[in-house]
């Protein structure tokens, strides 16, 4: 277990430089960021000032160890557009991503597991078939599609009128279809409830869980059918396998087999792919966010580029190199403890 | 005797109504627009969401009518002393946030601090001194005679200058400008206008809140609390507003001008703007441009008409100059020139009638649809054998590459600070000169000093009429020598709730005076 840690710590840290490294070699390439923070008609000669100010004229091992430097001091310097160190300015959006990510997992969660393992114990019976088919399209839509869908739908609203309203069955169409809207379209709210330290939470009231509903639906669209199809899968696999057919044999119950037997061992790919997608999600939070203008780390880090914000740029591809790390190294600990038979330092047995 | 008793009866509404409207001040507005203020420090940094902000947290001298004249805020009355000098008057009475009372000497404290800023001292650069005479009245003076004295002064917003004198307990000077790093003037803020800021966070919202000694009692705005939040991405913007999320966005992008106005419960303001897009033809990069027929063979192969209807789908202005309708230099005998057979011709005469390869460059995010224009531009050019290779770019990476006229032809957007013809030639015209800064975006390298001195000219020239006539001379005489590509002038567009009616609060510059806003 130390051993493991220590592994996953060093890794972490050559992650980290790899990272750092990148980031820096690409800044020439981000554009020039003086354009954002100076009016066009300032001279050429006030613009040198400030660059020189800002260091930006130094070498690029110059500029690098300066930076790194500091960042074994725990300072990532500061945002140029926030003025303020960059690690503050991602302390204070992580909350919001941090609540929609964990929303949209949730949902994933008590969705996912019910449908796939009721797909897999019932594949002919057309509820699981309607699932199947609705999971092909929702993999298919790109998330700001199923966004612009949603806000469409749940906050303006529609008015259908498709079907003849002078008779029955069309009014009744018409009115089936259409939608109220009035769901928040955008943002966290005005009412947030302060946790602690940066938090700032909308989840403890109405207004705030509104608000994070349509983001949530977004964000789990795309992950939702995926999960579904993947422990359909595993499921039905499990259930051919020798033990369950002896299990039956012997004359358990099918709920113990289905839930006790088959799904704990259902559970261990999903859960490695979980971890993974974990990581994939941050990047979608980047599009729903945008989206929603939902101010979290992904809507700050694509401002970010478009201002050539290089600190704060620098700064985020180091914190989610980080959370990648972690959640790695989390999901091969709960993968242990899962299945104890797994080795995690790959030390002998 | 009834009509002396409805004067009566009228003369008393009259007095009695801006009391009852300001007092009931409680209206809630939710604004989106797709930027914020990046800064409290309104002379940190010279852009429209910093121009907006100095409109709702403070007040110019003087400010802008609808029709790009000026009225008095601040400032009472002026009047010139002599050629060089302008002696104004104070309001009396007017408190700042603070609770501080206005002087001449916070106006002589701002007038220095706008000559430190980085962005601002340009502007102020003709000024050469402020002279205090007494607590309310002040002199303004210029090394030469400056016929834009006024639309300088719309500039000046009067900073509360006890507030921002001294040292913060840290020990930093309360006045600094910092362009990057925080000072006390970038997250405190006390100005003599509508609103004061109560709440900031920077990229996600802005709360104001109607400041209760503001001085114009007369003003029949009734917004009490102004919630501003940034949404850069069009479609939430609009979606923000259909949904009744909020009650007023800006801009509205062009694609969704129908669906606004097909909306039951929205109103949509559009207007045309003033700022020109144009593309430079740099003739020290292609030996081609140098020669006159060839700059106006790509004038005339260019359908400004058809980008504004098509590509803009309306919502432009087509332009053959600079100065848009409304500014002194504006010459209404030019018009787009489009006509590709004379195009051909032209180019003929020139010798290139095989035509050449150029490369071009635009960015894809600054102005509206400007990869889009640049596209159909290139196609256009086609059609005269100019073969265009077209390069378009995120504006972050566009400007270095604007800065080292980097492409044969380079797409550009101009707004006049000055709210004046001479800015734009000054700026994208003049033969370049690196000291003064003259010429600074000229990518076409295009010079003529013969236009230049008479700008130079019209810029000491007090007599507004003579001027006028100078600078659309100077236009014609851009457009006979076909210097740059006129495209258009981008349009401007607001949409609000029915309701809130903004149209009257609107400007051509984009500050709307929401101060003044009644919402019903």
């Amino acid at each position: 277990m130390l051993a493991f840690l220590v592994q996953r710590i060093s890794q972490a840290l050559l992650v980290m430089f790899v990272i750092s490294v990148i980031a820096f070699a690409i800044q020439d390439g981000l554009g020039d960021p003086l354009q954002e923070m100076v009016g066009m008609s300032v001279s050429e000669e006030e613009r040198e000032a400030i660059r020189e100010e800002l260091g930006l004229n130094d070498p690029f091992l110059v500029q690098y160890f300066r930076f790194a430097g500091n960042a074994i001091q725990g300072d990532l310097g500061n945002s140029y557009f926030y003025s303020k160190p960059a690690l503050e300015v991602i302390a204070e959006h992580l909350p919001a991503t941090l609540e929609l990510v964990i929303g949209a997992s949730l949902m994933i969660i008590l969705l996912s597991v019910p449908i796939g393992v009721y797909a897999a114990i019932r594949p002919q019976a057309w509820l699981s078939k309607f699932f199947m088919g609705v999971s092909t399209v929702g993999i298919s839509i790109p998330v700001f599609l199923t966004a612009i869908v949603l806000i469409q739908l749940f906050s303006i609203g529609v008015t259908v009128n498709w079907f003849p309203s002078d008779t029955g069955w069309g009014q009744w169409m018409n009115e089936f279809l259409t939608t109220e809207g009035g769901l928040p379209s955008y943002g966290r709210g005005d009412e947030l409830v302060h946790l602690f330290g940066t938090w700032h939470s909308g989840l403890f009231t109405r207004e705030g869980l509104a608000h994070l509903l349509l983001p949530c639906i977004s964000l789990a669209s795309i992950m939702l059918p995926l999960f579904i199809r993947l422990i359909r899968a595993e499921m039905m696999e499990v259930l051919q396998s020798d033990y369950i057919r002896f299990a039956r044999a012997k004359g358990l119950s099918a709920g113990r087999i289905n839930f006790l037997h088959a799904l704990k061992n259902t559970m261990l790919p999903v859960i490695t792919v979980g971890g993974v997608q974990i990581g994939i999600m941050v990047a979608y939070t980047i599009l729903t966010e945008t989206v929603f203008q939902w101010p979290g780390l992904g809507l700050m880090f694509l401002e970010a580029i478009t201002r050539s914000d290089i600190p704060l740029i620098v700064a985020y591809l180091m914190v989610v190199g980080l959370i990648f790390v972690i959640t790695n190294t989390l999901v091969d600990l709960i993968y242990g403890l899962v299945n104890p038979t797994v080795k995690l330092a790959g030390k002998k047995a | 005797m009834k009509k002396l008793l409805a004067a009566f009866v009228g003369s008393m509404a009259l007095a009695a109504a801006p009391v009852a409207m300001s007092a009931e001040a409680t209206k809630e507005l939710k604004i989106a627009y797709d930027s914020d203020p990046v800064t409290l420090d309104i002379h940190e940094q010279l852009s429209g969401g910093i121009l907006q902000l100095s409109h709702m947290a403070f007040d110019p001298l003087v400010r802008w009518t609808k029709d790009l004249g000026f009225e008095p805020r601040l400032a009472e009355s002026w009047e010139r002393v002599d050629e060089n000098t302008m002696r104004f008057t104070l309001r009396k009475g007017v408190k700042f946030h603070s609770g501080n009372e206005l002087t001449s000497a916070d106006v002589k404290f701002t007038y220095d601090r706008l000559k430190e800023s980085q962005d601002f001292k340009a502007i102020f650069q003709p000024f050469s001194g402020i002279k205090i005479i007494d607590d309310y009245t002040f002199e303004l003076m210029t090394a030469e005679p400056f016929p834009l004295l006024l639309n300088t002064a719309t500039y000046i917003f009067p900073l509360d200058s006890q507030f921002y004198s001294g040292e913060t307990e840290d020990g930093k000077d309360k006045n600094a400008i910092l362009k990057h790093g925080n000072s006390f003037a970038s997250e405190n803020l006390s100005g003599t206008g509508p609103f004061t800021v109560a709440d900031r966070r920077q990229g996600v919202r802005v709360e104001f809140e109607r400041f209760d000694d503001y001085w114009d009692t007369e003003s029949p705005g009734n917004v009490g609390k102004i919630v501003l939040t940034p949404i850069k991405e069009n479609a939430t913007r609009v979606s923000a507003l259909l949904s009744g999320g909020v009650d007023f966005i800006a801009p509205v992008p062009p694609n969704d001008l129908d669906r606004i106005k097909r909306d039951r419960n929205s109103e949509l303001v559009t207007m045309s703007g003033t700022r020109i897009i144009l593309f430079h033809m740099n003739q020290e990069r292609v030996e081609a441009f140098k020669n006159p027929k060839v700059r106006q063979a790509v004038a005339y192969a260019i359908n400004q008409e058809g980008i504004a209807a098509k590509i803009m789908k309306g919502f432009a202005t087509p332009a053959a100059q600079m100065s848009p309708a409304g500014y002194q230099g504006h010459n209404e005998n030019l018009k787009p020139r489009f006509d590709v057979a004379k195009a051909k011709q032209l180019m003929k005469e020139a010798g290139y009638e095989d035509g050449f390869t150029i490369t071009m460059m635009s960015p894809n995010n600054r102005y509206v649809n400007d990869d889009k224009i640049a596209q159909a531009a290139a196609a256009m050019l086609a059609r005269i054998n100019i073969k265009v290779d077209l390069k378009t770019l995120p504006k972050a990476q566009y400007w270095p590459e604007y800065d080292n006229r980097s492409a044969d032809m380079m797409l550009i957007g101009w707004h006049a600070d000055t709210e004046d013809s001479a800015n734009f030639f000054e700026f994208l015209t003049f033969c370049t000169e690196s000291d003064s800064g003259a010429g600074q975006y000229n990518a076409g390298n295009y010079c003529n000093p013969e236009i230049d001195a008479l700008v130079k000219k019209a810029n000491v020239e007090t007599d507004l009429d003579k001027r006028a006539a100078m600078l659309q001379e100077v236009e014609r005489r851009l457009y006979d020598d076909a210097a740059f590509v006129p495209l258009h002038w981008q349009d401007l567009a607001w949409a609000s709730k029915k309701g809130v009616n903004i149209a009257p609060v609107l400007n051509v510059m984009n500050f709307p005076y929401l101060g003044d806003l009644v919402v019903e």
